[in-house]
């Protein structure tokens, strides 16, 4: 095996939770470590042989390595190694990859995608809570959240996460790099579990396309069987002038979202609060999105202190015909999955719709009424939908159907 | 090396400290004190001056006069906390009258005291009796301290004195304003901490007693939360204080996502329980998720149309909103954390300053601890039996009081909201590396992976699983964090010295801590 020194991770005196490491692959010597662990009285000794564990794994039998450790969970422990080795060697093709959770929530189609949390993709620390913050979906970021120079040390810290870490009820997304390095990022990816991935700055269908292959090979090659869902973020001109062929270019496609910092750049004008500028091109991808049968989803609200400010605009994009918005921050979950429910009358409404179209199709009628009234075919698609969302926000339980009232 | 005996909570407990003969833990309410309290010789008033003027030049002064002599107990209150400028300057007048093997007697110490290590380390200063974190409870835990620190709660503080175990020989009282006849309070002046009430037992029961002050008014000062009565001399400072240090401008609550979400399980259980009506009461610190707690509370309170009876603790500027919104009819005040809670003190005759004889005594007749409904309290380690760990962590090191933690325990709902992990560390474990309060007193654990209730409150169990919270055993919750970690963690590598004793409310010894490297 050849020699090199590199490092990986994060150290310094504000660092928590995470470790560095300084590898030195040597010709002879055999393993030398030098740890120095804030939790070293009670982990000192499992992080050693885990370090241990790791070279093995990895082939490498001389080498010296120096660790930082503020309290590092064995997924980030690993993955640190890895990246040193990796950068030290150039090359390599073992891996080590922690154990694969038992029981990710599958993903379907048509999920719940109200809220998704952002995560930066080399900051393992955001990781391990974020599913009890209930969100829709969690998104492990590679793109813009991960410095240029990390962005290979964060595809390691994204796999071993989405092998490792229990996010809840949430879906696994991952936002891709753009172009090429995007393309890279799969391999990482999605032998290892990832249900969506987010693909940003999507200007024609040829992109996605492309993506989509990319997913369909290394799917194939490691034997994955279960698809793997896309959501093109538009974010420019003229991927909004292209939005419907984007939302058609992919069978996987399940969802559509805007990105406006980027959008408002390229048209050459600011950002307001009250979203002017961007009206047309929300009405655009909205309608793309509604043509193609995916779920139209809204840009994230950035101010994270701002709650009711942050209800405002999902009751806007509510209003607007989103089904879902980006979240930056764990509290900003509640806020979006409670504004996203619907209105007590019209829970109340659509439970009548549903409990009648259930009996019509019962007694083997073609025709659903309510009272006096014939009840159309979308408009109860539409109230199953409300259901469903009132189920999942709490405002109905499973026992609706026996007479029980809504309860707010 | 005095003889090792098994006390009732399993642990093994010497039967001298410091050349005191000691009794092992017997379980909560089963050791039944014997004898009379202690008290101070009689004075009479022709030893002091009929003008009431009972000031001295200076604070070597009043301790010479005091008869300091090596071997003594020096006694103090903690209400200045980080920004005492007194304590450092009665062990460096002491220094300077040459007198060695003192005592240090504190209600709490702080990192500010860290010189206190150097008179240990010359012979001024034999060691300190009292909560010892930062600085000195690494020293201390290094085995470095000539005897055994003994660790009590507030109430056991007052306790040990009243009963005679700890005898202070001088306490010297910083006053944030006080009059020549040696009335003191804290409420106002410029390093203004709210109650001195910490400072009153040492007032009543040490042989002799110095007020310092560096805000000296006409007699009478009032409110006299020390009285003069009780008080041998008088120091004038320029300043006995940093006020900055002693009340924070402004309290924070936490930030954290997941503090927050353990504030907001916390009080979602609160509201679960049927203790959570018209008229009840509530104990919650000044600690970020303690705070929340309240605050989130607060909500539930405006849309169960309730209010509180009173709430007890640390008093803070959102305590006092409460107060001032009527969600409570009194705020009783153990210590004052900012300039809020100092303000409504002085200003508002329903916030009022309790003492750890009204709050925590266990040897007395009753007390308001036991008398609250709810307490949400801190640990650093919590074991499948719900014992709870508040000075050491599970390195073995001590590095917290007790506080009033031990005596808030007998609340009527004791609720430990705490993260289930902390960089890496679990916070539940088999058994607690150092045991500050039996299981039996401990009802419910709120992290944010789940609610662990005592097997032996059904009905917290019944009304918490009912309302729909993320009831889950202990074990369970134990097993889930350990998955997340790496295992459960090695024990601590700790020496044979003990270091430290923990005792519990009633004097006998809990617990014991041993020297770490």
């Amino acid at each position: 095996m050849s020699t090199g020194r590199a490092e990986a991770g994060v150290r310094g005196k504000n660092v928590r939770s995470d470790c560095w490491i300084d590898l030195e692959i040597r010709n002879s010597g055999g393993i030398e470590l030098e740890v120095s662990s804030k939790v070293e009285s009670m982990y000192g000794d499992s992080i050693r042989e885990q370090l241990l564990r790791g070279l093995t794994t990895l082939g490498i039998e001389h080498a010296r390595v120096e660790m930082e450790d503020t309290g590092a969970l064995p997924f980030v422990i690993d993955a640190r190694l890895e990246v040193a080795a990796r950068r030290a060697l150039g090359e390599l093709r073992a891996e080590i990859l922690p154990e694969q959770r038992a029981n990710p929530t599958p993903s379907a189609r048509d999920r719940f995608r109200r809220s998704r949390l952002y995560l930066p993709g080399n900051t393992p620390r955001l990781f391990i809570n974020a599913g009890l913050h209930n969100p829709d979906a969690v998104i492990l970021d590679l793109e813009d959240a991960v410095a240029a120079t990390q962005k290979d040390s964060a595809r390691i810290v994204v796999r071993n996460a989405l092998r490792a870490i229990d996010f809840g009820k949430a879906e696994l997304m991952v936002r891709i790099n753009q172009g090429q390095r995007g393309l890279d990022d799969l391999e990482w990816i999605v032998p290892h579990g990832v249900q969506l991935v987010l693909a940003p700055k999507i200007e024609t269908p040829e992109e996605l396309k492309l993506i989509d292959a990319k997913i369909a090979e290394v799917s194939a090659a490691c034997g994955r069987t279960e698809p793997v869902w896309l959501m093109p973020i538009i974010e420019s001109a003229l991927g909004a002038l292209q939005a419907l062929d984007i939302c058609r270019a992919s069978a996987n496609n399940v969802a559509v979202a805007i990105g406006l910092e980027d959008y408002t750049a390229d048209i050459g004008v600011q950002r307001t609060l009250e979203g002017e500028e961007s009206r047309w091109m929300r009405g655009q991808c909205i309608n793309a999105a509604r043509a193609a049968r995916l779920q139209p989803i809204d840009t994230v609200f950035s101010d994270v202190g701002d709650q009711e400010g942050l209800r405002q605009s999902v009751l806007e994009a509510k209003r607007l015909g989103f089904d879902g918005k980006g979240c930056i921050h764990p509290r900003q979950i509640a806020v979006v999955n409670q504004a996203f429910a619907p209105e007590t009358a019209e829970v109340k409404k659509a439970c009548r719709i549903v409990e009648a179209f259930e009996d019509a199709e019962a007694r083997g009628l073609g025709v659903v009424s309510l009272g006096s009234k014939m009840i159309d075919a979308p408009v109860v698609k539409r109230a199953q939908h409300t259901v469903k969302l009132a189920l999942a926000t709490g405002l109905l339980d499973e026992t609706w159907r026996k007479g029980k009232e809504v309860t707010s | 090396m005095s003889k090792m005996v098994k006390n009732a909570a399993g642990r093994m407990v010497p039967t001298e400290v410091n050349a005191v003969p000691q009794t092992p833990y017997k379980g909560v309410g089963q050791f039944q004190p014997q004898g009379r309290k202690t008290a101070p010789s009689v004075a009479q008033c022709g030893d002091f001056p009929a003008d009431g003027d009972k000031r001295v030049a200076t604070l070597k002064e009043a301790l010479r006069k005091a008869g300091l002599k090596s071997g003594m107990t020096i006694s103090n209150h903690h209400h200045f906390r980080n920004g005492d400028l007194v304590m450092n300057a009665v062990f460096q007048a002491a220094a300077e009258l040459g007198v060695k093997d003192l005592v240090w007697f504190p209600s709490a110490a702080f990192p500010c005291h860290k010189p206190m290590i150097e008179h240990m380390d010359n012979g001024v200063l034999k060691r300190i009796e009292g909560s010892l974190n930062g600085p000195l409870g690494a020293y201390a835990s290094h085995g470095d301290m000539d005897g055994v620190a003994v660790l009590r709660s507030h109430g056991g503080r007052w306790q040990a004195v009243q009963d005679g175990e700890v005898h202070i020989d001088i306490t010297v009282l910083a006053a944030p304003t006080a009059d020549a006849f040696g009335n003191a309070t804290g409420d106002r002046g410029p390093s203004a901490c709210g109650s001195l009430n910490f400072g009153l037992v040492d007032s009543l029961y040490a042989d002799k007693v110095i007020v310092v002050t560096d805000n000296l008014v006409p007699f009478p000062c009032v409110p006299w939360q020390i009285q003069g009565n009780n008080v041998d001399y008088v120091v004038e400072l320029e300043q006995v204080g940093d006020p900055d240090k002693i009340v924070s401008g402004t309290t924070r609550i936490t930030k954290s996502p997941d503090r927050l979400l353990i504030a907001e399980l916390t009080a979602k259980f609160i509201r679960s329980t049927s203790y959570f009506r018209d008229g009840f009461s509530l104990q919650a610190g000044a600690g970020g998720t303690a705070l929340a707690t309240a605050i989130f509370l607060k909500e539930m309170m405006r849309e169960a149309e309730i209010r509180a009876r009173f709430m007890r603790g640390g008093s803070t500027k959102y305590m006092v909103q409460m107060l001032e919104e009527g969600m409570m009819d009194y705020l009783l005040d153990g210590q004052t954390f900012d300039l809020e809670g100092v303000r409504s003190m002085r200003e508002n005759p329903n916030h009022l300053a309790t003492s750890p004889f009204t709050s925590y005594n266990w040897h007395g007749k009753g007390n308001f601890a036991s008398l609250v409904d709810f307490v949400v309290l801190g640990a650093t380690e919590v074991d499948v039996d719900f014992n709870a760990n508040v000075v050491t962590h599970s390195d073995g090191k001590m590095l917290h009081g007790i506080g009033g933690w031990q005596n808030c325990l007998f609340a009527n709902v004791t609720i430990l909201p705490i993260p289930a992990f902390r960089n890496r560390i679990p916070v539940i474990v088999d058994e607690v590396t150092t045991l500050c309060g039996p299981g039996e007193l401990i009802d419910v654990v709120v992290t944010e992976r789940g609610i662990a209730i005592n097997p032996l409150r059904q009905d917290l169990i019944e009304s918490a699983t009912a309302a729909g919270l993320p009831v889950r055993s202990i074990d369970e919750l134990k097993r889930e964090i350990e998955g997340i970690v790496g295992g459960p963690p090695a024990k601590p590598r700790v020496g044979e010295k003990i270091v430290g004793i923990v005792k519990w409310v009633d004097g006998t010894i809990l617990d014991v801590i041993y020297e770490t490297s």
